[in-house]
C-alpha cells in the first residue's frame, strides 16, 4: 500500500514537472531535443493519471493511427538506444541472460526485456504499456521480442506483417498489407473502445509525411562542402522523427533545425573544421561510442556527411500519392530500406555516395541487426566495383558495450583514413 | 532391414544420387530450404524438391558473404552453394522465415548461378483471416512463377495427384514415428534419422513405395519394445544434422521417442484436404501445423505444442538443440523451459554449433540427464 502510494506521488510529480515545462515551452522560442523529450516521456509516464493509453511501437510501425487515436506511442528501440548511449547497455543485456536469453540475440531486445522486470534503465524504466504494435518491416526479431513482451504484461499485440520485398512489391503484398491496416484500425478501436477517427488520421498522415519532407531536407543540407552537419548530429535529431512524426511540435523543431542548418550552410560553417573527406555510414549507430567515433573521425578532417539510417524514415515518401493518404501506406509502411533486397539496398548506397559525394564507406557490422548486417559484404563488394572507394566494416553492437574492442576498431579507422588520404593524393597528381 | 539400406545409401552421397536420377530421369531438381516450401507444387511441375541441408564441415567460401555470428544452417547451405557442389540444381526455393534465411535468399540471388531463383514471401502471422488468403494469394503467384521457370502448365489433376501422394507419405512417416514411440528396439534413432531425411531428397513415389515395404517388414518383426530401463525423450529445435545425437543418447540410456524438429515432425504433421481446391489445401495445412517459431500462431501455442508431444510420446524428459544464433528458437526458450518446469517435465538445452562438442563430453552430458529422469 505504501509502495502504491509512494507510486502515485511519484506520478504526480513527473505529471505536474511535465505540464510546467509545456508551459514555459510556450515562452521559448526554440524549444530543445531535451524539452521535447521531458515533455513526450512525462505525458508518457503520467499517462495512468491523465486516462491516457499507451502503445509499444516498434521503430519502423505505423505510428499515425496512435496519434489520431490520441494513443501515447512508445518507442523500446529508442529506449534502446538511450540504454546504450548511458552505457547501461551490457548491465541489463547480463540480466536477461541470466532469464535464460542467449547473448547472441538483439541487444536492445535484451536490455528492454530486462528492463521490463526491474523498473531500471534510464527514466526509471518505461510506462507499462496498454497494447503492443509491432511492424515487422524492419526484422524478425521485434515479431519475437513483441511475443516475450506480450505474455509479460499480458496485453493485446497486433502484428503488422510485412513481407519483404526481396526483388518487387508484388499486388498480393500490397492487398495483404492494405487488408491489415483496416484490422489495425479495428484494434484500436477496440483497445480505446470508441470509434475510429479517418478525419484525425488524415490530418495527421499529412503532417507526418511534410514532417518526412522537412527531414530529407535537413539531411539533404550534407551535400554543400563543408557539411553543416554529421551523421552523428543526425542521430541525435532523429529521435524526433522516429518517435512524434505527425505532430505540430516535431514540424516547429524541424524548421527551426533546418533554418540553422541553411544558415550555417550561407556562413560556410562546416560541423567538421577542415573539412578534407566526406564519408557514409552504414547501419545502426555505435550508441555507446558515439562521442568517441565522432572525435575520431574529425581529428582526421573526416566527416561523416550521411548514413542509412536516419534516412530510412523519410525514404519511402515517393510512394505517397493521390488524395487518400490512407492508401498510401502500405506501401510507405513495406518499402522501407531493410525491407528490400541486398542489391537493392546496394543501388541506394551507390545513389548516396553520388548525391552526397563521398569518399568512402563506413560499414557497422552489427551483431544485434541481422537483416541489416547479413548482406553488408555483398554491399562492400558491389560498392567497391561500381565505385571504387575504399570501404570499413567495423564489427561491435549497437548497445551491448561488452563486445567492442576500441584499440582494434582505433587502429583499423587510421589504417582507412591512410587509404582515402593516398587515393586524394594520387588523384591530385 | 535391408530395405533401410536404400536410404542410407541415398543420403550418404545425395549429390551423386540427384546427378543420377536427372541423367536416368531427365527431369529438374529444384532446391529448397525449409519445412515451408511447398514441395507438392514443385512435384506437380515434374521436379523433385531437395532439401538443402548444408554443410557441417569446413565453411570457408561463405565467410566472403556472411559474417561469424549467422547461424552454421545458413552458413552451410551458401557454403554448398558457392561450391559449385549443387551444380545439378535447376532453380533455387526461398520461403520466407527468418532474418538470416531472408537474407541467405538475397546473397544467393547475387553469387550463386541458376537458371531459377524463387523467393515465396510467406506471412509471418498464421492466425488471421487476411493471412489465410494472402498465403493462398502467395502460392498461386509461386504456382506461376514455377510454371514459368519451368516451362510447363500445373494443372488442379496433377496438384491433386501429388497433394495424394504426400499424405500417403506423411501418413506413413507418423505411422513409423508411432511405432517407434513403442518399440524403439526395432529401429536405430540413426536409421530413423535417415528415413528422414531421403524423406526431402529422394523421388517421392519411390520413397513411399520404400517406406510402405520397411513398415511391413517391421510390421512382420517380432518384439524390439522399449528397454523397460531406458529414458524416453523428445527433441525439439529447427534441425538435426547429426545423426550422432540419437547414437549418444542410445548410449547414455535414453532413446528419442518423438520431436518437434523442421527435420521431423512439423514437416509430415498436417493432412491436406483432398475435397478443397489444392493450392487452399496446401495453405490451409501450413496455418494448422505446429509452427517454427519464426511465425505467429499466438502467444503459447509452440510451448502448449511441445508439452503436447510429451504427454501423448510419454516421455520422461526433452532436449532442446539450439543452434547457435538461431534468433526464433532462442527467443522462445525461457518461456517453453518455463512452462515446460510448471508441468514438471525435465529438459536439458544444448547449443549446437557447426561440429558436435566431443562425443565424450556429449555422453556424460546425456548421461547427467538421463540420471534425473
Amino acid at each position: 500500500m505504501k509502495k502504491q502510494i509512494l507510486e502515485f506521488l511519484k506520478t504526480i510529480l513527473i505529471f505536474s514537472f511535465g505540464k510546467f515545462k509545456k508551459f514555459t515551452l510556450r515562452f521559448k522560442k526554440t524549444k530543445t531535443m531535451k524539452d521535447m523529450m521531458i515533455v513526450y516521456y512525462s505525458e508518457a509516464k503520467s499517462a495512468r493519471l491523465t486516462g491516457k493509453k499507451v502503445a509499444w511501437i516498434t521503430s519502423g510501425g505505423p505510428v499515425e493511427p496512435l496519434l489520431a487515436m490520441g494513443i501515447i506511442p512508445v518507442y523500446p528501440e529508442n529506449y534502446g538506444a538511450m540504454i546504450g548511449a548511458s552505457k547501461m547497455g551490457g548491465g541489463l543485456c547480463e540480466k536477461a541472460e541470466a532469464m535464460g536469453y542467449s547473448s547472441d540475440l538483439c541487444s536492445y531486445a535484451r536490455a528492454d526485456i530486462a528492463c521490463a522486470t526491474i523498473n531500471g534503465g534510464p527514466l526509471q524504466g518505461l510506462p507499462k504499456p496498454d497494447m503492443l504494435v509491432c511492424c515487422n518491416n524492419i526484422c524478425g526479431t521485434v515479431l519475437k521480442w513483441y511475443e516475450v513482451q506480450a505474455r509479460y504484461f499480458n496485453v493485446p499485440l497486433f502484428i503488422l506483417d510485412t513481407p519483404i520485398c526481396h526483388t518487387e512489391y508484388t499486388p498480393e503484398i500490397a492487398k495483404y498489407v492494405r487488408s491489415q491496416f483496416d484490422e489495425y484500425f479495428a484494434f484500436l478501436e477496440s483497445a480505446c473502445k470508441r470509434k475510429f477517427n479517418y478525419d484525425r488520421l488524415n490530418e495527421v498522415l499529412l503532417r507526418s509525411f511534410q514532417t518526412q519532407v522537412l527531414w530529407q531536407e535537413i539531411l539533404d543540407t550534407t551535400t554543400n562542402k563543408p557539411s553543416p552537419m554529421t551523421a552523428f548530429d543526425a542521430f541525435f535529431h532523429m529521435a524526433l522523427i522516429v518517435t512524434l512524426r505527425g505532430t505540430p511540435e516535431v514540424i516547429d523543431y524541424y524548421t527551426a533545425l533546418l533554418a540553422t542548418m541553411k544558415e550555417r550552410v550561407t556562413r560556410g560553417i562546416g560541423a567538421v573544421p577542415n573539412e578534407k573527406y566526406r564519408l557514409l555510414w552504414d547501419n545502426i549507430p555505435i550508441w555507446h561510442r558515439m562521442k568517441w567515433l565522432s572525435q575520431k573521425f574529425a581529428s582526421q578532417s573526416a566527416c561523416l556527411v550521411a548514413d542509412t539510417y536516419t534516412s530510412a524514415w523519410c525514404g519511402t515518401l515517393k510512394y505517397v500519392s493521390g488524395d487518400n493518404p490512407i492508401d498510401s501506406l502500405a506501401e510507405v509502411y513495406t518499402r522501407i530500406y531493410l525491407n528490400i533486397g541486398v542489391d537493392e539496398m546496394a543501388k541506394m548506397i551507390i545513389a548516396m555516395i553520388d548525391k552526397y559525394d563521398v569518399d568512402g564507406l563506413v560499414l557497422h557490422s552489427n551483431r544485434s541487426c541481422k537483416p541489416y548486417s547479413f548482406g553488408q559484404l555483398d554491399i562492400q563488394r558491389i560498392v567497391e566495383q561500381e565505385r571504387g572507394i575504399p570501404c570499413l566494416m567495423i564489427e561491435a553492437d549497437m548497445a551491448d558495450e561488452r563486445s567492442f574492442s576500441e584499440s582494434q576498431i582505433s587502429t583499423r579507422i587510421d589504417a582507412f583514413m591512410e587509404i582515402i588520404k593516398e587515393r586524394e593524393e594520387t588523384s591530385k597528381k | 532391414m535391408e530395405k533401410i539400406t536404400e536410404f542410407k545409401n541415398i543420403i550418404t552421397d545425395s549429390y551423386a544420387y540427384c546427378r543420377k536420377y536427372k541423367e536416368e530421369t531427365g527431369k529438374k531438381i529444384v532446391g529448397y530450404t525449409c519445412s515451408y516450401t511447398p514441395e507438392e507444387i514443385i512435384y506437380a511441375a515434374g521436379a523433385l524438391p531437395f532439401r538443402l541441408f548444408g554443410t557441417n564441415e569446413g565453411i570457408h567460401l561463405a565467410d566472403a558473404n556472411l559474417q561469424s555470428y549467422c547461424c552454421s544452417l545458413v552458413r552451410g547451405i551458401l557454403e554448398e552453394g558457392l561450391s559449385g557442389r549443387l551444380d545439378f540444381l535447376d532453380g533455387a526455393v526461398f520461403p520466407h522465415t527468418c532474418d538470416s534465411f531472408q537474407r541467405l535468399s538475397d546473397i544467393w540471388r547475387i553469387n550463386v548461378a541458376h537458371k531459377f531463383h524463387l523467393d515465396i514471401v510467406l506471412p509471418v502471422k498464421l492466425n488471421t483471416a487476411s493471412a489465410r488468403q494472402y498465403m493462398i494469394d502467395i502460392l498461386e503467384k509461386f504456382k506461376k512463377d514455377l510454371e514459368h521457370a519451368l516451362s510447363v502448365k500445373i494443372t488442379d489433376a496433377m496438384l491433386s495427384d501429388t497433394i495424394k501422394t504426400y499424405n500417403q507419405i506423411r501418413a506413413l512417416m507418423r505411422k513409423l514415428y508411432a511405432i517407434r514411440a513403442q518399440r524403439t528396439e526395432i529401429i536405430s534413432g540413426r536409421d530413423f534419422h535417415s528415413i528422414i531425411k531421403a524423406a526431402m531428397i529422394m523421388d517421392r513415389p519411390l520413397f513411399l513405395k520404400t517406406l510402405g515395404e520397411v513398415i511391413a517388414q517391421i510390421e512382420k518383426a517380432p518384439g524390439g519394445e522399449i528397454k523397460s530401463d531406458a529414458k524416453r525423450i523428445v527433441l525439439a529445435g529447427s534441425i538435426c544434422s547429426h545423426p550422432d545425437i540419437y547414437d549418444i543418447i542410445e548410449n547414455a540410456g535414453g532413446v528419442v521417442v518423438w520431436d518437434d524438429l523442421c527435420t521431423g515432425s512439423r514437416y509430415f504433421d498436417g493432412v491436406l484436404d483432398e475435397k478443397a481446391s489444392p493450392l487452399a489445401a496446401i495453405a490451409q495445412r501450413y496455418l494448422d501445423r505446429p509452427i517454427c517459431p519464426a511465425k505467429h500462431a499466438g502467444l503459447t501455442d509452440r510451448g502448449e505444442n511441445i508439452v503436447r508431444i510429451v504427454r501423448e510420446s510419454k516421455a520422461d524428459g526433452i532436449v532442446f538443440l539450439l543452434l547457435k544464433f538461431c534468433d526464433p528458437h532462442a527467443f522462445d526458450y525461457p518461456y517453453i523451459k518455463e512452462m515446460l518446469d510448471k508441468e514438471n517435465i525435465p529438459c536439458m538445452l544444448l547449443d549446437m554449433e557447426e561440429q558436435l562438442p566431443a562425443a565424450g563430453q556429449l555422453q556424460t552430458r546425456f548421461e547427467t540427464f538421463i540420471q534425473i529422469l
